[in-house]
């Protein structure tokens, strides 16, 4: 391997190696005050066990809802663009 | 594909529906929830229509892209629905009806019967993403019947 590549890669090795040595211990991020409203109300307010489906669907409901019209264009993508490569072979498709 | 194939396929295919409904249902208490249980949905989707390699008339795109339409306008109208306070309220939860069930603080296993709209939209959630790895699944089944093998 040449120099000018080796050197590149040592030096994303070593600032991974490092940001992954100097990371912060698990459970104790810097800011902790949302983390800690939803684990104290997300049970009383939402009236779920699972904290995390709370929050995708109730405090953070918008955000589905923009995940759900994205998988919803796609398929309109892939429903079109299958439609046109039939119909350029002439198959009958009633069914598309 | 071949007769094993086309056997297992049928042997695994209610099993697979319904641990993804299981994964739906309990989307609120445990690991899991609608865009899980309709992926593992849609696998047994596709495990079924890749074995008969056809398309199938309980399995067609028309319903499909029905379905995935009414469950967007079902996610989108049960957010719409709690309106009276703001967009996405929970207006179903600690209520007593459907779903509104009280729970208790901390852990514990959970009531089936509590979660207010979080079960409605899991469920509308997973029929979308269901119905949509369906109908990716069936275009290319097509594609492939029509243009590859004639």
């Amino acid at each position: 391997m040449k120099l000018r590549y080796f050197l590149p890669c040592l030096l994303i090795f070593a600032f991974l190696f490092l940001s992954a040595h100097n990371i912060r211990d698990f459970g104790s991020p810097t800011h902790s005050e949302m983390d800690t409203y939803f684990l104290r109300n997300a049970q009383e307010q939402t009236g779920a066990n699972n904290v995390v489906s709370a929050v995708l669907f109730d405090y953070r409901g918008l955000d589905t809802l923009g995940e759900a019209t994205v998988l919803f264009t796609a398929i309109s993508g892939v429903l079109i663009i299958s439609k046109t490569i039939l119909e350029d072979d002439n198959v009958d498709v009633k069914n598309c | 594909m071949s007769k094993i194939v086309r056997t297992i396929a049928d042997l695994f295919f209610p099993f697979v529906i319904v641990f993804g409904l299981y994964i739906v249902f309990h989307g609120h208490l445990t690991p899991g929830g609608g865009f899980q249980g309709g992926a593992v949905m849609a696998s047994g989707f596709a495990m079924y229509a890749i074995s008969r390699r056809i398309e199938h008339k309980a399995l067609s795109k028309n319903i499909f892209s029905i379905i995935e339409s009414l469950s967007l306008l079902m996610f989108a109208g049960f957010a719409a629905a709690g309106l009276m306070r703001s967009f996405f309220y929970n207006f179903l939860a600690n209520s007593g009806l459907l779903f509104g069930e009280t729970v208790l603080f901390g852990s514990n296993a959970g009531v089936l019967n509590t979660g207010g709209v979080i079960p409605f939209m899991n469920i509308a959630v997973a029929m979308e993403v269901a119905s949509a790895f369906a109908i990716v699944v069936s275009c290319f089944i097509l594609i492939s019947i029509y243009k590859v093998d004639k």
